[in-house]
């Protein structure tokens, strides 16, 4: 964000309709941030608002002010990101609904709610009641039947593409940067790197108000990860309205980090895992200041949300489970099993999508991005209704699958043989033989596994919000749901196997196919993000029981251990590289022997460097120089002779300031001397006025010593966030490196294609 | 302009929802909160399901299963095998929402309609401005501000509040060209 500009100098209400003039000291789109110069800025209004405070009240009132202002902005952003989440939730709970049927009593209401205060519910039937009608009843009258099937099939075919096209085109006509999960994208951007309007306004509407309608068409796709798109733009939405945030790129991404913790927070329920999440996946740079203050946000946030109360019990997530039947040594067998499973599941997924999407990327395939959305939108829902466990929402059906089977639930997964004369109370059930409908479900969640395994991999990385976690959590619960109820039949049929035969007596309830429901979620998400920490703390705050952390920890390592022996990267990151991000990432290890020489430009046979003399050089050959090379910024030396090093002085700078001295200095022309040094040259009589750039030379630049390895000089870029660093040898410039040349090397060593590093 | 009615947009229903949840909280309506008892089938008797609206420490079997389907002595054993929920929900926050998103979702599409179709008609009949948006030749790699300077630069001398509107509008819809010829055409940005 720049600053108004006051162009006009009138100061009326409509200046915020001029452009915002660029200032010296800010960015231009699509580049790296210099962060040793925020930093400095930061320290710069710290100490100027501190010796101020000494001199009146008032400026002791705005020092107290500035220094609070961080909290202020944190409690904002955790309202906003609640509020949104829970319009969100109620939003897409609606809409979901409508495709099936509608409420006549109330139209905003969705089936659940429709039925909350009707009497008629019965036992077997608990979601029928007369206010709510399917649409075949609404139209023609029937509800059972052929006739009525196939036009509830076909409406809710039509439902699904209606939604799925708004969606793609409200993208498209408005803020075509709301598409996609958007955590690759705000990685980059707290790495440093500057993508104007991804996190605007228009991109923080059209995100929110589609992420419901792509939620709502049926599609396999989860809200996480655009959640945290939507708490980062409040995130900077807010940052904007502070000044110690909005000019300091380097404080603002502090702000962003904790907006994505809250973020996280909203979508799982999980305070404390959103925060970890933020510092293992999302944040670069992470000071504990800001850790104590993603908490906060990430509470205000969960909060606020909660009394929301989007689904009616004071829960945040609709699949939080309360059971703490406890789980045996023995099963750490089947969930190591489900483990590896997760991990590759993982990396086939990683692997088909980043080759689906290199296709999307290159291919004409890429041309037609609203047919392609349509086109996945039918045969999502041509395949998914007649399955009654796809046809629902995906979070139901994660919440179903985690569900332990008590006597009360009436669904087709507890359909087991009940014995009659059994008295025990509710929550104490023995294992018992699978019913019918165990089977019955078995089969069908066999088909559903399959289908949300291939279909996620066409879905996610459309042009529409599209996030990852829930698909990949229903497809790690069928899993581990299907392995669960395989073993509780196993210890029911075979209870004097030896395995069995110490923890598992006849008449006991050992085998809960909910947790393996779980387990197996934890695993597959794993294996796809290749979160450690932050997953199992996500997870256990998600079920409310400290007793679980030992499977899920179990899955979790072995997932990422066994997705990690097929590819180093987790999808986000995998997703970065695919877009040719300038991204260095601090998980990359550097283990080769090579020295600066051989990274840094220019190479032997390449034209020589070119850089700005400290006081022989015409404005006219500047002007030309910089119109000539794309460079973003020269050196400056002493002279073309001796070519010691004086500074660096920044392309963009150059600019503004020779563009400043034509219109405003007098007496500067083409022909004057541009000097770097404190006092002017000696001239010459009757030459025009020379024209002093000293204000925007950095003194001080990093620069290294052309033997230096390059393993230091990647942990330099990285632990700094240099942009470019210089070479000398005895006190001589010898050339540059910058970071894209340190990530195009980086590739080339792990024999990567070098070229596809795009941006500076 | 168009930037700041997103502002707008946006936290309207901020306030709104603010202000109704306190609302909600605070007058609560008396269908809004129930006591639910889901009990299974027991000996001959089918499984029923009890609503009743109640307040939470009386919510519990005895107080809710009205009539009692089981004779005295069973009641004990019938209630033990029942479970019962409090719930509450808040309809005013449910209505709100829905239809404050609604209207959202409306106002964006009838904008959208108007941008795509009844825009450039209009502005093909009047003659002049057609020059600011028909311009789709290549505006220039990473800079989507280059060409606004142009295009700003070229009547800087009208300033008066329609034109500045204008004239902010035409920036915000370069930007999205600019967006869409990054993401969508170019594939350079979220591929």
């Amino acid at each position: 964000m720049v600053n108004a500009g006051d162009m006009n100098g009138s100061g009326n209400l409509m200046d915020f309709l001029d452009e915002p003039f660029p200032d010296v000291g800010t960015y231009e789109d699509f580049h790296t941030i210099d962060w040793l110069r925020e930093k400095s800025r930061d320290t710069d209004r710290h100490r100027k608002i501190t010796s101020r405070s000494k001199e009146s009240i008032w400026e002791f009132i705005k020092s107290l002010l500035d220094a609070w202002s961080g909290w202020v902005v944190m409690l904002l952003i955790g309202l906003k990101a609640g509020t949104l989440a829970g319009v969100i939730d109620l939003a897409v709970d609606w809409m979901t609904d409508l495709k099936e049927g509608v409420c006549l009593s109330a139209f905003w209401y969705s089936h659940e709610q429709c039925c909350w205060t009707s009497n008629e519910t019965t036992f077997d039937d608990r979601d029928k009641c007369p206010q709510w009608q399917k649409w075949s009843e609404l139209l023609v009258g029937q509800s059972e039947g052929a006739s009525a099937y196939i036009l509830n099939y076909f409406l809710y075919i039509m439902w699904a593409l209606c939604f799925a096209f708004l969606a793609v085109s409200l993208v498209r006509v408005f803020a075509p940067y709301a598409c996609g999960s958007g955590i690759p994208e705000i990685k980059t951007i707290l790495s440093g790197f500057i993508i104007r309007g991804y996190l605007g306004k228009w991109t923080l509407l059209i995100k929110t108000v589609t992420l419901v309608l792509v939620v709502s068409s049926g599609l396999s796709l989860g809200k996480e990860g655009p959640l945290v798109h939507v708490a980062c733009c409040c995130g900077n939405f807010f940052s904007s309205l502070f000044s110690k945030y909005s000019k300091n790129e380097g404080k603002r991404r502090e702000v962003l980090s904790a907006a994505a913790a809250a973020g996280v927070s909203v979508a799982f329920g999980a305070p404390i895992g959103g925060v970890l999440f933020s510092l293992e996946e999302v944040s670069y740079y992470f000071p504990l200041k800001t850790l104590w203050r993603s908490f906060f946000a990430a509470l205000v946030a969960a909060f606020t949300l909660r009394s929301i109360n989007p689904f009616g019990n004071s829960r945040l997530v609709l699949f939080y489970v309360e059971y703490h039947t406890p789980w045996y040594m023995a099963e750490l067998f089947p969930f190591i099993l489900l483990g590896v499973f997760g991990g590759l599941w993982g990396t086939l997924f990683i692997r088909c999508n980043i080759a689906w999407c290199r296709r999307r990327k290159t291919t004409r395939l890429g041309k037609y991005p609203v047919l392609e959305v349509i086109a996945v939108t039918a045969i999502t829902a041509i395949i998914a209704y007649p399955n009654p466990y796809t046809r629902r929402s995906t979070s139901e059906l994660i919440s179903e699958l985690f569900n332990d089977c008590g006597a009360l639930e009436s669904s087709q997964l507890c359909d087991y043989i009940n014995d009659p004369n059994m008295t025990r109370p509710v929550d104490d059930i023995p294992d018992r033989p699978a019913g019918p409908g165990v089977y019955t479900a078995m089969w069908q969640l066999a088909l559903a596994l399959v289908f949300k395994i291939v279909i996620t991999i066409f879905t996610f990385g459309m042009k529409i919000p599209s996030g990852l976690f829930i698909p990949s959590m229903a497809v790690g619960a069928i899993a581990g749901r299907m392995v669960g109820i395989g073993v509780e039949q196993l210890a029911y049929h075979h209870h004097d196997w030896i395995i069995f035969r110490k923890w598992c007596r006849p008449g006991a309830d050992c085998v809960t196919p909910g947790l393996y429901a779980m387990v197996g979620a934890a695993a597959c998400l794993g294996g796809v993000t290749r979160m450690t920490v932050s997953l199992v703390v996500i997870m256990f705050e998600l079920t409310g029981g400290l007793e679980y952390i030992v499977p899920l920890m179990a899955a979790a390592v072995t997932s990422k251990w066994v997705a990690d022996a097929f590819g180093k990267e987790g999808i986000y990151e995998a997703h970065i590289h695919l877009n040719g991000y300038p991204f260095l990432d601090v998980k990359d290890e550097f283990t080769h022997r090579t020295l600066a020489t051989d990274v840094m430009r220019p190479r032997r046979g390449e034209a020589p460097l070119s850089v700005l003399t400290q006081d022989s050089m015409t404005v006219e050959d500047v002007e030309t120089l910089i119109k000539e090379t794309d460079y973003n910024g020269f050196p400056v030396v002493v002279s073309k002779d001796s070519e010691r090093l004086i500074g660096f002085a920044q392309r963009r700078e150059l600019i503004l300031a020779i563009k400043n001295a034509r219109q405003r200095q007098d007496g500067v022309v083409s022909n004057s001397i541009v000097y770097f040094t404190e006092d002017p040259p000696e001239l010459p009589p009757n030459s025009p006025h020379p024209l002093k750039l000293r204000r925007i030379l950095n003194l001080s630049p990093f620069t290294v010593t052309d033997h230096t390895p390059m393993e230091t000089v990647v942990d330099i870029f990285r632990k700094l966030g240099l942009r470019q660093c210089l070479v000398t040898r005895s006190g001589r410039l010898l050339g540059i490196i910058t970071k894209k040349d340190v990530l195009r090397h980086m590739a080339q060593m792990a024999n990567q294609d070098p070229e596809s590093i795009m941006f500076n | 302009m168009a930037a700041r009615c997103g502002a707008w947009a946006l936290l309207c229903p901020l306030l709104a929802l603010a202000a109704l949840a306190g609302l909600g909280a605070a007058a609560k309506n008396s269908e809004d909160v129930r006591c639910k008892c889901i009990c299974p089938p027991y000996k001959d008797h089918l499984g029923q399901i009890y609503n009743k609206n109640i307040s939470q420490k009386d919510c519990d079997c005895l107080h809710v299963v009205e009539p009692m389907p089981v004779p005295g002595p069973d009641v004990e054993a019938y209630c033990l095998r029942c479970e019962c929920k409090y719930e509450e929900r808040s309809s005013v926050t449910i209505k709100v929402t829905i239809i404050i998103y609604l209207s959202i979702l409306g106002l964006l599409l009838l904008y959208m309609v108007y941008l795509t179709l009844a825009e450039p008609i209009l502005k093909r009949r009047l003659f002049g401005h057609s020059q600011l948006i028909q311009s789709d030749e290549d505006i220039g790699d990473h800079q989507p501000f280059a060409n606004a300077h142009d295009v700003l630069a070229r009547s800087r001398s009208r300033a008066n509040v329609l034109n500045k509107v204008e004239y902010a509008q035409q920036r915000w819809k370069l930007q999205v060209q600019e967006q869409r010829k990054s993401v969508f055409d170019r594939h350079v940005v979220l591929s």
